[in-house]
This record gives structure tokens, C-alpha cells and sequence, in this order.
């Protein structure tokens, strides 16, 4: 009984992550129908810009995970939205989704070529002790993670449901013309998600860097579990995809300690298969509905 | 448009691919086996493109579908089966999984698909790696042989390119029989607007997974050429990175287009043997070419073809009308 609090814990805290990434994927695809198979990249990388901050310029936590942030959302946020993005939305889903499989082998392979092809150890962000509750014992590093990506994802859910600039994007979401013709500039606010996107993605790197090594190819599954997340979730909503991130990591823990490690990334996709084919707009996706 | 204009554009790039295909026998071994890959990829991407490119429903299976042809050959050879009926036995089993993957096409579009199908290239590198008993496990199945029938032997590098080179013709010429047929018609139709093929009287069902099977099989022989041809097979060689290689294949080459694999599996094969000494800045450049690609030619490299045929060898109007046509 212990032990599956504990897998829980673990499995929650982990899945939270995932719904870190998947919530920026989530958003990119209702406000500007971008689907980026780079995401896994857009995490990797700001695990190595906060290394170099960190550890190889050396300057404390707080102002280099500011600078990582600020660093990520320029380059993956603003730079890809202007250069990338903008000018491939017109040509379809399929260009655009060939280009940022282009995009993630240029991050993967340039940090392994220009940086280095080894796993970097990275500090953990909390501290690692243990809360002991009766027979359980929970790590501390773990219920902080939790807490900080709810905390994240809450905020966000916040500012799209609560501010005006949220309702923008929620309307461009719902009907994109529409939304121009009432004098909501579409453009800027897309660029705006591209920005919360990569800034979503930063902080998840910094959650996660702790726990695996910074290397550059962790991305594939990373961006592979967020995928997994958003569709499970359902694609059109912040709750499906923190739901969705959720039931991944819960998931994948689980079995991998109960059935088989060496399945551990093949259970998660045998639920994103069934729920494609029994109900493709995800567990808790509605047709027409957003946020 | 004129006829000359036809010719032109039609037969001097076939032409050209034909030369390519029979001018490596002079070349010595090594560069020989790199001929051989390509023929294999240009093999597996007729397929991809038969699946994507005219009936417009993305795979990111096809490093599955590879890995069927390719380990039926390995566990089945060592008991004596001939090599060509092991090829056949991996060609249909990938066809049956390609009709099965072709199912939640039926449901699912797009970057749904992808995500499926890149399910299924997963699920199927797991099993391949964790029933050791079967398919050597992650240590793979080394010592495949190439085919031998007595009076020849196709062991050396060239005489293996020929046997290749006996598979691809075929694969070539179907493909370019499927494409003009009505099914290349019907798939084309649902690339286009499936509502409108359905109205039409195209079953989208029968034609999809007809689509998804028949692309699986070209990579099921595909796979079957492949083991051989490196003698050793490992799980790691059928992961994702492959279906994306595929992908991107298709893609550089010109989608839906009948030159579009060749192209693309020439450049993806011998592009990353001549910059062999640059090995990582390669893959940055391939990299950064696709993005660059996709921004300005999203019809890959046999748009620039057009192009120039636009330009120089018909008038003005002819080619307006046969862009319209296609």
C-alpha cells in the first residue's frame, strides 16, 4: 500500500510535467493550428541554456533561470514564430509539420555537435529529503514539482479564462476570422502564445533536468509523452492536457513497476490508441469547446 | 501545350533516374553497396509515397513496416526458406498491418495519424527488442545471407546491386502503373477533398487502407533487401528516426510525385556519404535544408524541375493550363 502511494506520488509529479509541455503544445495548436513535433526540443534546449547560466557562468539560481526563461522565449518563442511559423501556415498542415521535424533535428544534432553528445548532471532544484508519513515516505522534490507545475498551469488556466487578453486567444481559437474582423490582432496575439509556449516548456526543463541527465536526444520522448498527453486529454482543452499529462506519467509508472520496465514506453500509447479509435477528440475533449 | 513540351518534361528526368539506376555497376564495391541502400529507401518510399503523397494520409510507420520485410528474412531464412519467399512472407505480413494501421485512418487525420502510426513504429521496436527468444532481442540477428540460387551467387556487393536493381524495376514500374490506374485516381481524389471523392462514388474506407496496405508492402520488400544487404539487424535500426528518414524522403524528392523517392533517396542516402568527414555538420545542414525547403520549394526538389521547364522550354500559357491540370 505504501509503495503505491508512493508510485502514485512519483507518477502525479512526473505526469505534471508532462502537462507542462503538452499545455504550450495545446495552446499552439487551438490559437495558430501549429502542430510542433519540436516540442521535445524546446525543452532540451533551455536544460542546456540554464546549464550554462548555472553551472559554466556560475551565477545563482534565481537570475539564471530568469535568463534561461527570457533566452528560451526569444529564440524558440519569437525567433520560430517570425521566421519559422508565420511564413509556412499558409502552405498547410503538412509543410509545417515536416519543418519543425526539421527544427528538432537542427536543436538535437547542433547541441550534440556544438556542445556536447554526453549527459550533463544537473543540480536539483528542491531539496532532496524525504517526508515520512506513517509507512510512506515521500520525497520532497517530488511534491514541489507537483506543486509548481500545478501552481503554472493553474496561473495559465487563469490568465486564458480570466484577462482580456485571454479571451482574445480564445476567441482567435474559436473562429480565427471571426476574431479579426472584431479587432483582435490575430498575429500578435499568436506570437504572444508561441512566447508562453516556449517559457511553459523552460520551466518544465528546469523541473526536469533534476531528474534526467541534460543530454540532447531526451527530447524525442519528451515531446512524444506530451503528444500522448494532449490527445488524451483531449486537444481542446488546458484541463484535458493536464489531465492527460497526468494520466501519462501515472501511468507509465505504474506498469513499469507493476507489469514490465521494458514495456514502459509502449503503455501510455496503448491508451492513446484506444482513445483515438473509441473517442478521438480525447477523454475529456469536447468537438467545439475550448479552454 | 506542346508535345515536345510533354516529352521533355516527362521523360528527361525518367531518363536521367534510369541512367542513375544502371551507372553505379561501374563503380567498385563499397560505393556499389551505397547504390544498393538507395535503391532500397527509393523501394520503401514508392511506398510511403503511395501513402502519403497521393492519398494523403501521413505514415510514420514505415520503419515498422521496414522491419517486418527485414526480420522475416532473418528468422526465416536460417531454416531454409528461399530468400525470395521469405520477401514475399515480410511483404504480406506488412500488407495485413497496414491494413489494420489503416483503420484509425478511417477515424483520424493528420497529426492524430502521425501520432498513431508513430504509436505503432514504438510498440512494434519494443517487441522486437524484448522478445529475445525470436528476434535476438537488442543484440539483433547478425550473419543474414544474400540470396544464392546455386548457379549465381548475389554475395558480392555488385552482383546484390543487380539483385536489387531486379526488385526495383518492378517496384518502379507498379508504382508508376498504380499512379496512372483508377486507384491512383481514387487516392488522389481523397487527397484532394474526401467529401467530394465520397460523393463521387469513391469508397474512402476500401481506398485508404488499400492506400495504408499497399505502401506497407512496398516497405515490407524493401525490408527484406535490407537485411541482407547489411548483414546485421538490430531494433534500433526500425525505430523513429527512420519513419521521419522516410518521411523526409519523400518530401525532398517532390510529394505525390513518381521521381519524387528517387530524388529523395539519392539525396538522403549519398549526401551524408560524400560529407562523411563533417558527419555532425551534415546533420545540421540537412537539418537546417529541410526548414529552408519547406519555407521556399514546400514541393521539394522536383519543383525546381518544373520550374525550369516553366521557364525555359514551354510558352507561357502551356504551363500555366498544366499546372492547372496537375
Amino acid at each position: 500500500m505504501a509503495d503505491l502511494i508512493q508510485l502514485l506520488v512519483a507518477g502525479v509529479s512526473i505526469g505534471a510535467i508532462y502537462s507542462m509541455i503538452a499545455l504550450g503544445f495545446v495552446l499552439l495548436w487551438q490559437t495558430s493550428n501549429t502542430i510542433n513535433f519540436a516540442q521535445g526540443e524546446f525543452v532540451v534546449l533551455p536544460a542546456f541554456v540554464m546549464v550554462f547560466f548555472h553551472l559554466i557562468l556560475e551565477w545563482p539560481f534565481l537570475p539564471a533561470f530568469i535568463a534561461t526563461i527570457v533566452v528560451s522565449s526569444f529564440l524558440l518563442g519569437w525567433v520560430v514564430r517570425k521566421v519559422l511559423i508565420a511564413r509556412l501556415l499558409e502552405q498547410g498542415l503538412l509543410p509545417l509539420i515536416i519543418a519543425t521535424i526539421g527544427l528538432a533535428l537542427f536543436i538535437r544534432y547542433s547541441l550534440q555537435v556544438f556542445w556536447t553528445p554526453l549527459g550533463l548532471y544537473f543540480p536539483p532544484v528542491f531539496p532532496r529529503v524525504t517526508i515520512q508519513l506513517g509507512s510512506v515516505s515521500l520525497p520532497m522534490e517530488e511534491l514541489l514539482n507537483l506543486a509548481t507545475a500545478g501552481l503554472i498551469i493553474f496561473a495559465v488556466h487563469l490568465f486564458i479564462t480570466r484577462t482580456k487578453i485571454g479571451w482574445g486567444m480564445q476567441a482567435i481559437a474559436q473562429n480565427r476570422p471571426l476574431a479579426a474582423v472584431l479587432g483582435i490582432d490575430v498575429s500578435r496575439l499568436v506570437t504572444l502564445i508561441f512566447i508562453l509556449n516556449a517559457a511553459l516548456a523552460a520551466v518544465a526543463a528546469i523541473l526536469i533536468a533534476p531528474i534526467y541527465l541534460v543530454k540532447y536526444d531526451i527530447g524525442i520522448s519528451l515531446g512524444l509523452k506530451a503528444f500522448y498527453a494532449a490527445i488524451i486529454g483531449g486537444f481542446n482543452q488546458i484541463r484535458g492536457a493536464f489531465l492527460g499529462g497526468l494520466l501519462v506519467g501515472v501511468v507509465e509508472t505504474l506498469s513499469a513497476a507493476y507489469i514490465s520496465n521494458e514495456f514502459r514506453d509502449g503503455y501510455a500509447l496503448v491508451i492513446l490508441i484506444l482513445v483515438l479509435m473509441l473517442k478521438p477528440e480525447g477523454i475529456w475533449g469536447k468537438k467545439e469547446e475550448w479552454a | 501545350m506542346t508535345r515536345e513540351g510533354l516529352l521533355v518534361r516527362r521523360f528527361v528526368p525518367l531518363l536521367v533516374l534510369c541512367a542513375l539506376l544502371v551507372l553505379p555497376l561501374g563503380l567498385e564495391q563499397y560505393k556499389l553497396f551505397v547504390g544498393s541502400l538507395v535503391l532500397v529507401y527509393v523501394i520503401a518510399a514508392i511506398g510511403l509515397n503511395l501513402t502519403l503523397g497521393y492519398a494523403g494520409q501521413i505514415s510514420l510507420a514505415h520503419a515498422a513496416f521496414l522491419a517486418f520485410g527485414a526480420y522475416s528474412v532473418a528468422i526465416l531464412q536460417p531454416h531454409g526458406i528461399p530468400f525470395e519467399l521469405c520477401l514475399l512472407i515480410g511483404a504480406a505480413i506488412s500488407f495485413v498491418f497496414g491494413l489494420l494501421i489503416g483503420f484509425p485512418a478511417l477515424r483520424v487525420k493528420h497529426h492524430y495519424l502521425a501520432m498513431v502510426t508513430i504509436g505503432f513504429t514504438i510498440i512494434v521496436f519494443l517487441c522486437l527488442r524484448n522478445f529475445p527468444a525470436v528476434t535476438g532481442g537488442s543484440f539483433g540477428i547478425p550473419g543474414i545471407e544474400r540470396p544464392d540460387w546455386g548457379v549465381v551467387s548475389f554475395e558480392s556487393d555488385r552482383a546484390y546491386y543487380i539483385y536489387t536493381l531486379l526488385w526495383a524495376v518492378p517496384a518502379l514500374a507498379s508504382a508508376y502503373w498504380i499512379k496512372n490506374s483508377r486507384w491512383g485516381r481514387a487516392f488522389k481524389s481523397i487527397r484532394e477533398n474526401e467529401m467530394r471523392a465520397e460523393a463521387l462514388g469513391v469508397s474512402l474506407r476500401n481506398y485508404k487502407l488499400m492506400a495504408f496496405a499497399i505502401g506497407a508492402a512496398y516497405a515490407g520488400v524493401a525490408g527484406a533487401l535490407f537485411a541482407p544487404l547489411l548483414g546485421y539487424i538490430d531494433p534500433p535500426a526500425f525505430y523513429i528516426e527512420r519513419s521521419i528518414q522516410f518521411l523526409l524522403i519523400v518530401v525532398i524528392g517532390g510529394l505525390g510525385r513518381f521521381e519524387g523517392p528517387i530524388i529523395g533517396s539519392i539525396v538522403v542516402v549519398v549526401l551524408p556519404e560524400i560529407l562523411r568527414a563533417s558527419q555532425g555538420l551534415y546533420l545540421i545542414i540537412f537539418a537546417l535544408s529541410i526548414m529552408l525547403m519547406m519555407l521556399f520549394m514546400p514541393k521539394g526538389l522536383i519543383g525546381l524541375w518544373d520550374l525550369f521547364i516553366e521557364r525555359f522550354a514551354m510558352p507561357r500559357d502551356a504551363s500555366r493550363a498544366h499546372r492547372a491540370a496537375e
